[in-house]
């Protein structure tokens, strides 16, 4: 119990959360960090989702690249590309780990949910006149947008998960307070840099949800 | 370690042994065959704490799982506590349980139990929902008294579900152990956090590539024991 009353009062010390290791700039990093590489990863990952979940076609691609995910340590992802040519570009090794691994999420959740679609809703569009880009956009996207936004919702807590390891390998945000606290052995440092960083995960998962919430019953609203 | 071989010139054509440790290539014969006791000992107990933690954190979901599906009030938060605790990142976990365990493997176990128990959880219940009714009541109808019926019909039925759950919590932790390289118990880990520290590129890359194997081969393994134990699942497989 006294840890967590010393993890408190190094919360509340104000020092704590001021400069370039503080608590505000370290949010910021973190924040920044993940909102770039989520971009980055939609980007990437769901048009291809989109398109190949149209066509059904690269099932099997979809569904093992997230097993593959799954059974490569972030950690070593993160060390490899730091000793690797891109080493020494900045933030450009941590960006690079972070999309690879928030990809997978993405691009399975969204395929499955373009799958998921009623094949007769398909054939109903196709019966109407529409397009193939028309029924992915008009019928087939608004009907995947839960499994989508899932997707998404798994991949930005991947992502704050990860930006914390990040900080092993050298890199910003919030994770830092807690290397830094290993590295002065001050375990209530340590404990109040991990109390931060389940926030902001709980935070996150807490807000997607939320937003989860809303965005299936405008789905339902025009598909049903 | 050790010096640049290229000094002592012995009229030598082919490189010496040993060059790819100099040069610090990323791959490196010589780094396995000088460290393999290093590795070995790096294996063993990367095994050793994720076999450890998913075999705690069956047995803590089995009776869970039972209790949840017996009681549907203790279903909400059983599943809620265990997704709030899988939400949190393993570097923050680890240091959350740093004031209960110290810097110790136990720390590196508990986290990971924690983490498993999630997947495990959610996925016997799953399989134990998915027991039709009838077949319960078909092995009422026998006599089977509730023990009987859980141990003889429901678990054995919700096997498929319960391997499924195991072969992602196995593979999950095989990657989450590196982790626990911040407190010294991280396996494999420990070699990628020391190689990053050196930029020894070979240990990195051979340590990297060892997690991912150890991950690929348990998911093997279990997939083989869930086909012996569920003989009759094969035919949909297939």
């Amino acid at each position: 119990m006294t840890t967590l009353t010393d993890a408190w009062s190094w919360l509340t010390t104000a020092a704590h959360w001021s400069g370039e290791n503080g608590v505000w700039h370290r949010l910021f990093e973190h924040l920044l960090l993940t909102v770039v590489c989520l971009a980055l990863s939609c980007l990437v990952a769901l048009p291809v989702a989109l398109v190949l979940g149209h066509l059904g076609k690269g099932g099997a691609l979809a569904v093992n690249l997230a097993n593959a995910g799954r059974a490569v340590p972030t950690f070593a992802v993160l060390v490899l590309l730091l000793l690797s040519p891109l080493g020494p570009y900045g933030e450009w090794p941590t960006i690079i780990a972070l999309v690879l691994f928030a990809v997978p999420p993405l691009l399975t959740n969204a395929y499955v949910g373009m799958r998921g679609v009623d094949a007769d809703v398909v054939r109903a569009a196709r019966g109407m006149g529409m397009t193939g880009a028309q029924t992915l956009a008009r019928v087939e996207l608004p009907l995947a947008l839960p499994m989508v936004l899932t997707g998404v919702r798994i991949a930005a807590v991947q992502l704050v998960a990860t930006a914390t390891v990040a900080a092993l390998a050298g890199g910003g945000g919030l994770g830092r307070i807690i290397t830094a606290g290993f590295n002065l052995a001050s375990t209530p440092q340590v404990v109040a840099g991990a109390l931060l960083v389940a926030a902001l995960a709980l935070l996150v998962e807490g807000v997607f949800e939320g937003v989860q919430r809303l965005a299936p019953a405008g789905a339902r609203g025009s598909g049903a | 370690m050790r010096e640049a071989p290229g000094t002592a010139c012995n009229g030598q054509v082919t490189a010496p042994p040993d060059d790819c440790l100099a040069r610090n290539d990323w791959i490196c014969g010589a780094y396995v065959s000088t460290r393999d006791e290093i590795l070995t000992d790096a294996v063993v107990q990367h095994l050793q704490l994720t076999g450890v933690s998913v075999a705690l954190a069956l047995l803590l979901a089995l009776p869970l799982a039972v209790l949840a599906r017996r009681w549907r009030w203790a279903a909400g938060p059983v599943l809620g506590i265990t997704t709030v605790l899988y939400t949190i990142p393993a570097l923050a976990m680890f240091s959350l349980l740093l004031p209960v365990y110290g810097l110790s493997a136990s720390l590196v176990v508990a986290g990971l139990v924690l983490y498993s128990l999630t997947l495990l959880v959610r996925n016997v219940l799953a399989g134990l929902r998915a027991v039709p009714e009838e077949t319960r009541q078909a092995a009422r109808g026998l006599g089977y008294g509730p023990v009987r019926l859980l141990l003889a019909v429901e678990l054995p039925l919700a096997l498929p579900a319960v391997m499924a759950g195991l072969r992602i919590a196995t593979v999950s932790a095989v990657s989450l152990v590196t982790i626990g390289a911040i407190v010294g118990h991280g396996g494999l880990g420990n070699l990628i956090y020391a190689g990053m520290n050196t930029y020894f590129k070979a240990q990195v890359l051979t340590a990297s590539a060892l997690c991912v194997i150890i991950a690929v081969v348990a998911d093997l393994l279990l997939l083989g024991v869930q086909r012996l134990l569920t003989p009759w699942t094969r035919g949909q497989a297939a």
